[in-house]
């Protein structure tokens, strides 16, 4: 009776919205670096001006994620270079000048904006102090030493424009050339414990860390003109948004972007904040910012992160255990399911997101933002190992006399399931289902990768601003969360596993 | 009542059962003894349908014992093993009665019938609300045995029900399992590696060696006629301290 209690328990709190924001009339989104999200912020606080509703998914996964939800329809609009589109998204199609590359997206249903201002291309950067000694000022000066460490962006690391493009171009000797995460390569060339890493043009850490971009002789990076991707249709749906929108193209010239770029990650200031602030400056538009406590966001990012934890995780645990009980009985059988949901564990979880979207999108649910189905599947699929692995191992380890005894009463499988083997193995599955509380709790920072919000945001916003109470932010509230699951397991156990299993023998 | 025609049964390379044949009186009890790895559990296991032949089959009340009847007739089958088998998420008296329940009796029958064995097995009432780790070996024992009589069986097996208790208890359960049989009138089949207790408790001694029945009879024909030096020694091979005193 219990269990029944437990598992209606558990569908209706599966099932219950306690946030239902509706899609905003313009969804914005950005990249992971700072530069994306206050251009994010811009067209965000332009939508504000015209009255339009509109949510920004900041800091999403990458290119390739973006472009997809935008094609989707996930997105409205969001910004993009045009060395991106020409040399990465649309590679394949060896497009040779604007009018090909804005007929391409045509076809795609994507519109392109007029190019903002100012050019953000790759560069490679080292110290000051490094280069001057060496005598470096160019890419092809890099030739003459080969001891050198190269650090680069997993995506510059991928990307055909990147290191692949560059090595070919430049001949480059050096062998030790690793992927590094992008803000911490910049930290590891200011300690000195690597010399040249990639770097944007507009990066406002080139004279915080005092840094050498080394001149690009062979002409390998092409252009990156920042402009806007946007939905074929928002121009029939919002005319006016869309005329607003003109107007800050070509507003924003280099030194103007680098000096909001530093505002934000040198001086603390929020992107909304700079952004309001250059639409004062430059346009003359007057938005609100609403005051956002930290108090406030902890709230919001433990609803959100509280969200993705029980869309996935009661889930899993209804289909997990039955799997696990089939597993126990079918021994063949057991060991694909388990090395199914293993493999499923071993899958990154940003290449996961990426797979999982074009599936979620054709079901015609929402793959980003709040509620992201993506997430959601994506964090069902990493709690299901820990439940299925302990529901088949717990039934296995019952005794066999006890099984034999079982039998020896007359009681046909199906009670025998109920009455004696899951109760006896109870322990073990509840063991599971906590681990797999804790690993989702952990994992369901990966939201912050799809717009799904969590505890992830923060972390991954600290992470950029190196800041480290934002870092906190997220992270202490995910381990306090976790902790307290544990502590609410240890008072389920009490109640749900039965009193005579708890007990140690009297002789 | 219960009738094993011609049944043998083969672990691998090993044959645990050469093909035998065996009637059971209404009434009786048959001690099956023989030193470790006899195939005596083997033959109680495939009393119940545990495991089946490899050939022969068993006859029960003249029905032959299959897939189809095996449930329906270990109602009518109670199974008593060492340990007890209890189970240990639920209580002594929960333990008891988890049949009953299964298949529907009411509440009121249910406590009679607990009453009744509890009494008849000399079990304190006030233990049958505690969970099996609370319960000393012989009052498992004593649960175990009202749980297989709960549904008053035609058939009563026990593989080494006294196994695993210190002497005086199983001493004593000895006694009273005498009793018991007696009073109750009860086909049982008792498993041991005992030659005493298989001569206190069994109307009928069954002797096994490697797979093979040697001689079926009271305990006065296994001394008197041995088919076999083999029943001789085994008959006489245990200790007395007493022995040792005289000697």
């Amino acid at each position: 009776m219990r269990w029944i209690a437990v598992v209606l328990g558990l569908l209706l709190l599966a099932c219950v919205p306690l946030s239902c924001r509706p899609r905003p009339e313009i969804a914005i989104g950005s990249k992971k670096f700072t530069e994306s999200v206050i251009l994010g912020e811009i067209v965000s606080q332009l939508a504000d001006s015209c009255q339009v509703t509109a949510h920004h998914y900041r800091e999403l996964g990458g290119t390739r994620l973006l472009f997809d939800a935008l094609r989707n329809g996930d997105i409205d609009i969001y910004p993009e270079y045009s060395g991106t589109i020409v040399q990465e998204i649309l590679a394949g199609e060896r497009l040779l000048d604007d009018q090909a590359m804005r007929a391409a997206l045509q076809q795609r249903g994507i519109g392109i904006s007029r190019p903002l201002g100012f050019n953000n291309t790759y560069a490679l950067a080292m110290h000051e102090d490094t280069a001057e000694d060496l005598g470096i000022t160019t890419i092809s000066d890099l030739a003459a030493h080969p001891q050198l460490r190269l650090r680069f962006s997993n995506e510059f690391m991928d990307r055909a424009d990147g290191w692949p493009g560059l090595r070919q171009r430049y001949d480059f000797p050096q062998r030790d050339v690793k992927g590094m995460d992008h803000d911490l390569a910049y930290r590891q060339l200011d300690a000195g414990m690597v010399d040249v890493i990639d770097a944007y043009t507009t990066d406002a850490k080139i004279e915080f860390y005092n840094l050498r971009l080394l001149q690009d002789d062979r002409r390998h990076f092409p252009r990156y003109d920042a402009v806007l991707l946007y939905r074929a249709n928002l121009a029939d749906r919002q005319p006016e948004f869309m005329e607003t929108l003109r107007q800050i193209s070509g507003r924003i010239a280099e030194p103007t972007i680098r000096a909001m770029n530093s505002r934000t990650e040198l001086d603390g200031v929020t992107e909304t904040q700079v952004a309001v602030d250059f639409l004062q400056s430059s346009l003359g538009i007057h938005t609100q910012v609403e005051p956002d406590s930290v108090a406030r966001r902890i709230v919001r990012h433990t609803r959100e992160h509280l969200d993705l934890v029980r869309k996935s995780l009661i889930p899993a645990i209804l289909v997990a255990i039955p799997l696990g009980i089939w597993a126990a009985r079918q021994p063949a059988t057991g060991q694909i399911i388990l090395a199914t949901v293993g493999v499923v564990q071993t899958i990154p979880a940003l290449a996961l997101l990426v797979m999982l979207m074009t599936p979620v999108n054709l079901l015609g649910l929402s793959s980003l933002g709040d509620g992201s189905i993506t997430a959601v599947v994506a964090l069902f699929l990493y709690s299901l190992l820990p439940i299925v692995r302990n529901t088949a191992t717990g039934l296995r380890d019952i005794s066999p006399p006890l099984r034999e005894s079982a039998i020896a009463l007359g009681l046909p499988a199906t009670a025998r399931l109920r009455l004696i083997e899951l109760p006896l193995a109870s322990p073990t599955i509840l063991a599971g289902v906590k681990t797999a509380a804790v690993i989702n709790i952990g994992f369901a920072t990966l939201g912050a990768l799809i717009g799904a919000g969590g505890y992830g945001q923060p972390i991954l916003t600290g992470i950029r601003l190196n800041s480290t109470a934002l870092i906190l932010e997220g992270a202490l509230p995910a381990a306090a969360l976790a902790l307290l699951t544990q502590g609410l397991f240890e008072l389920a156990q009490g109640w749900l596993i039965p009193q005579g299993l708890r007990l140690k023998a009297s002789s | 009542m219960f009738e094993l025609v011609e049944i043998s049964k083969r672990y691998g390379d090993r044959q645990a059962l050469h093909p035998t044949s065996l009637r059971l009186a209404s009434g009786t009890t048959y001690a099956i003894v023989g030193p470790s790895g006899c195939g005596k559990s083997t033959l109680l296991r495939l009393m119940i349908g545990l495991i089946s032949p490899d050939s022969g089959h068993i006859l029960f009340e003249n029905k032959p014992l299959s897939e189809h009847n095996v449930q329906v007739l270990r109602h009518q089958i109670g199974l008593v093993i060492q340990e007890g088998g209890l189970f240990p998420h639920l209580t002594a008296r929960a333990n008891v009665t988890l049949m009953a329940g299964y298949l529907g009796w009411p509440a009121d029958r249910i406590e009679r019938r607990v009453r009744q064995v509890a009494e008849l097995t000399q079990f304190p009432q006030d233990g049958l609300e505690r969970y099996p780790a609370q319960l000393s070996g012989g009052q498992r024992q004593r649960t175990s045995l009202m749980r297989a009589l709960m549904l008053d069986p035609d058939l009563l097996l026990l593989d080494e029900p006294l196994g695993a208790l210190d002497p005086l208890t199983r001493f004593q359960l000895q006694t009273e399992l005498r009793d018991i049989f007696r009073q109750l009138q009860k086909t049982v089949v008792l498993v041991t590696h005992d030659m005493g207790e298989a001569a206190y408790l069994g109307d009928s001694l069954i002797l096994l060696r490697e797979g093979r029945m040697v001689q079926q009879g009271t305990i006065d024909e296994l001394l008197d006629r041995p088919a076999d030096p083999f029943v001789s020694s085994f008959l006489h091979a245990h200790r007395s301290p007493l022995e040792e005193r005289e000697a």
